[in-house]
């Protein structure tokens, strides 16, 4: 890899299933050492570019490289990137440790040192005592982090994570993603995770595409893609969101984007200009937190989520308030 | 309503299952019978299993059913699971449909006809008939039970595992001898066994396609029971149950402590 | 999501041409064969047959046999009244001893299949069972049973149901109840899959909804088992429509079944055409089942990829 090639390239790849292009024209890439994260709903082909990354599929147009050599046509068993399955895909007939040192045993590594990396991932991810499990006798958070040892056993420059965390339950998955994160900054190995929670995604990975219908909508760190979103597509994915529409201006339709957490609600207008009146329609407790849907005189719905800091009584449905837009907060859209 | 419901159910349970046992029961109890009038109670013997013994003929006959199931079953296995692999893995290729139509045919052709025509090809032929015939028969009516299994585990099969093991680096030869076949492998010993089984009893197809020097056990019993119920009949019988049924046993109680 | 795509998933075209070849040499060459055989002229030599087509033949010569084509094996078949007899007493005796099959085998898979989750692999394992060991044991153990002096009619006797023996043995009764017997498991399995598979809450949906037990039974349990039925019934008919053994050792030396006449044709007459014919036609019978077994198996079996 010379200097400044990026660990993975995707130049104008596209790939079709029958009429479907599950991935169109897409170009990407992706640093060393980054947790970068394809996010996007189902069928949107965020599972197969990564596919093709790993090698099980081949595009049917565009090249594909890796630390600077055009892998296209090579072989998953070729490429120096492993993946870790949303089954997990553990071999039922091998235990934890055969399944660890399944993948140095293909290059032929020695008996000493598939010893030592098995003990060393074992320890990673703190399953020491349980590498003669069969992967039957795991817990689902066991097999998960025997799945991610297998494939970091053999120190990838690239680790691709579908889906990991679908299959475990909710508390797990909090601690795991954070897991996840550690182990991941420990090693400097490149994590792209495959997700379709935007949370997920947010808590994880440093840098975040939206997929859709085959296409790229937008590629920034978290935070970026949040307070800008590109379009109403990622808007309205990636956390909540109010939508205003606007007049037309000649056929494009323009509207407007604001998140419910930016909109106070007051008592009274306090003479603002940017403040209108409304009535508290419904409303949901949420402990730290109250959303509030605020109908307004035009009959529009807004979202507002008001902290519940303490010491000034929540509103009640049937409530006259006021609802303040801070300009700043106005996000427009173009499409 | 419940007790009824419950009660009807072992009725029907203990009705279907007398009816499926008690025949072979009769035979295994009157195989120890002393009279040689089968169906007179003369007391307990042991007398015609001593007489089976004697009877050189007959053991000449296990050993060809033995040697013919054995050769067959291997061939049958070999390409039946051949048959499930190219079905389920090789998507839809040209031929698809007459392939899956040769398979599943033989699994519910007459055996009358498969005889026939597999004699008549011998004929045509100008091979010999004897053990080899029986064997290519044998091997190609119990391929498609082979295939049937095979490709029933083959289905159920997460094909991450396969691109797991591809992604951790061996090959695709390397993957199907480390992965695919020691997960299919319960499957083509079922279907191994279920051929063996098939070619052991067959008595149809083995008459048209032996040969004057390879007679089958079936074949000698099914001329012996033709000339009325003996007990010698009964002891062999119940000797063939007695194998059948312990190998059934083993297996369920193998199949039992693994987990399946 | 992406569906799994079959790139360099190694196909070895050998993987196809093994078991293909084998098929092609053992399966459908014999019935090509067959057919030949069956236009044939009986002869009595060995092979009983005067071949139509040499494989020397020069086109010309094919064609002029072809005109010369005999048919006479086949009108020969339509001329006697024994081929003609045998396919229908063989299409009737199957029929019956398919519905009856059905009839034994429906609520015994029910039973089995509402059995508690611990007991039905053991129940429907030894319900299966009796099919890996010997037919011709099996049916021999009829013989025992149902003749004139066996087990069945002493026993009948001796508690003094009857005074003479009921004279089953060697008629079509026997043979029904010989091919229920043999072929009970070929009809019990598909039926308890099918039984088996069903969501148990749907009856209790059924129940809460109003439906006494029976009627949940005809409106849901019996249409949804409906393929077993379809399934096991092919599996039952087909192959009693040609069965040999069980017609040839419980049936009497008046009846009439295919499989057996064509086996006598071909080991006592030594009229290989005809037998040939008779197979042809045989098969011809069974296109149809035949058909729609293989359609619901594809079905199946893409239902389950």
């Amino acid at each position: 890899m010379t200097q400044g090639d990026p660990l993975v390239r995707l130049d104008r790849v596209t790939k079709r299933f029958g009429d479907v292009a599950a991935v169109d024209d897409v170009s990407l890439d992706i640093a060393a050492g980054e947790f970068f994260a394809l996010l996007g709903p189902s069928g949107c082909g965020k599972t197969t570019l990564m596919r093709l990354i790993a090698g099980f599929e081949q595009p049917d147009k565009g090249r594909v490289f890796i630390a600077g050599v055009d892998m296209t046509d090579v072989p998953p068993h070729r490429r120096p990137v492993n993946m870790m399955f949303q089954s997990y895909a553990l071999f039922p007939h091998m235990n934890v440790e055969k399944n660890i040192a399944f993948g140095l045993r293909q290059e032929r590594a020695s008996r000493a040192k598939i010893a030592e990396r098995v003990a060393e991932m074992l320890r990673l991810v703190q399953l020491e005592g349980l590498g003669k499990r069969r992967p039957d006798q795991l817990s689902g958070g066991q097999k998960q982090r025997v799945a991610l040892a297998r494939a970091l056993a053999k120190r990838p420059k690239l680790l691709l994570l579908d889906e990991p965390l679908a299959a475990l339950d909710r508390k797990l998955r909090e601690q795991t993603q954070f897991e996840l994160k550690e182990v991941q900054r420990r090693l400097g190995t490149a994590f792209v995770v495959v997700t379709h929670d935007q949370e997920e995604a947010s808590v994880m990975a440093s840098r975040v595409a939206v997929m859709r219908a085959g296409r790229l909508e937008q590629i920034g760190t978290p935070a970026e893609i949040y307070a800008r979103p590109a379009s109403r597509f990622v808007a309205e994915f990636i956390g909540d969101i109010n939508i205003l529409k606007r007049d037309e201006e000649g056929t494009r339709e323009i509207a407007t984007a604001i998140r419910p957490e930016r909109i106070l609600l007051e008592s009274d207008a306090g003479g603002s200009p940017n403040s209108l009146a409304g009535i508290v329609d419904d409303l949901a407790f949420r402990g730290s937190d109250t959303l509030y849907r605020v109908r307004l005189e035009s009959g529009t719905i807004l979202r507002v989520l008001a902290a519940n800091s303490g010491g000034r009584d929540a509103y009640r449905p049937g409530d006259r308030v006021h609802v303040r837009i801070p300009p700043e907060a106005c996000i427009p859209l173009s499409h | 309503m419940r007790a009824g419901a419950s009660l009807a159910r072992t009725g029907m349970l203990v009705g279907g299952f007398a009816f499926l046992y008690g025949p072979m029961l009769l035979l295994v109890v009157y195989s120890f019978n002393a009279s040689r009038l089968v169906t007179v109670w003369a007391g307990f013997s042991t007398r015609w299993y001593a007489a089976l013994t004697q009877e050189a003929q007959l053991m000449a006959s296990v050993r060809v059913s033995l040697l013919v199931a054995l050769l067959s079953a291997l061939i049958a296995t070999f390409n039946g699971t051949l048959a499930a692999i190219a079905l389920v893995r090789f998507g839809s290729f040209r031929t698809r449909t007459i392939f899956a139509g040769a398979i599943y045919a033989p699994l519910v052709m007459p055996e009358v006809i498969l005889g026939l025509s597999l004699l008549l090809l011998f004929v045509a032929l100008g091979i010999e008939r004897g053990l080899w015939t029986i064997v290519a028969a044998h091997a190609t009516f119990t391929m498609c039970f082979v295939t049937v299994v095979v490709q029933s585990r083959l289905v159920g099969f997460d094909r991450a595992l396969e691109e797991a093991a591809m992604d951790l680096g061996a090959g695709p030869a390397r993957t199907f001898i480390a992965i695919t076949l020691p997960l299919i492998r319960p499957a083509i010993v079922a279907g191994f066994l279920l051929a063996f089984t098939l070619s052991l009893d067959d008595l149809v197809i083995a008459s048209f396609t032996a040969g004057p020097g390879s007679t089958t056990l079936p074949m000698r019993v099914y001329s012996q029971v033709r000339l009325g119920v003996s007990p010698e009949i009964n002891a062999i019988s119940t000797l063939m149950l007695a194998v059948v049924g312990l190998a059934l046993l083993f297996f369920a109680a193998l199949s039992r402590q693994r987990g399946d | 999501m992406g569906p799994a795509s079959n790139v360099r998933s190694g196909r070895n075209w050998l993987v196809i041409a093994l078991p293909y070849s084998w098929l092609l040499l053992f399966f459908l060459a014999p019935f090509a064969l067959v057919l030949k055989i069956s236009l044939s002229q009986s002869a009595l030599s060995m092979p009983p047959y005067a071949p139509v087509f040499d494989w020397s033949d020069d086109l010309r010569a094919i064609i002029e046999k072809l005109s010369a084509l005999s048919f006479d094996s086949f009108a020969g078949l339509f001329n006697d009244s024994l081929y003609v007899e045998s396919y229908v007493s063989s299409v009737i005796i199957a029929a019956i001893a398919t519905i009856l099959t059905l009839f034994v085998a429906y609520p015994f898979a029910l039973a089995i299949a509402r059995s508690s989750s611990k007991l039905r692999p053991i129940l429907i394992g030894l319900a299966i069972a009796p099919f890996w060991t010997s037919f011709l044991i099996r049916v021999y153990a009829w013989i025992m049973i149902l003749k004139d002096e066996g087990l069945l009619n002493r026993f009948l006797l001796s508690i003094g149901l009857i005074d003479a023996p009921l004279g089953i043995f060697a008629t079509n009764t026997a043979i029904v109840i010989g091919i229920v017997y043999s072929y009970l498991p070929f009809m019990l399995l598909p039926l308890y899959a099918a039984i088996e598979a069903q969501d148990p809450a749907l009856l209790e949906a059924a129940a809460d909804l109003g439906a006494s037990p029976a009627r949940a039974f005809l409106r849901i349990t019996l249409p949804l088992s409906m393929r077993g039925v379809v399934a096991g019934s092919l599996l039952v008919f087909i192959p009693a429509v040609a069965e040999f053994v069980i017609p040839d050792l419980l049936g009497g030396s008046d009846t009439l079944m295919i499989g057996r006449t064509l086996w006598n044709d071909f080991f006592l007459n030594r009229d290989w055409p005809a037998a040939s014919a008779a197979a042809i036609v045989l098969l011809l019978l069974l296109v149809a089942p035949l058909l729609v077994y293989e359609r619901v198996q594809l079905q199946d079996q893409e239902a389950r990829r």
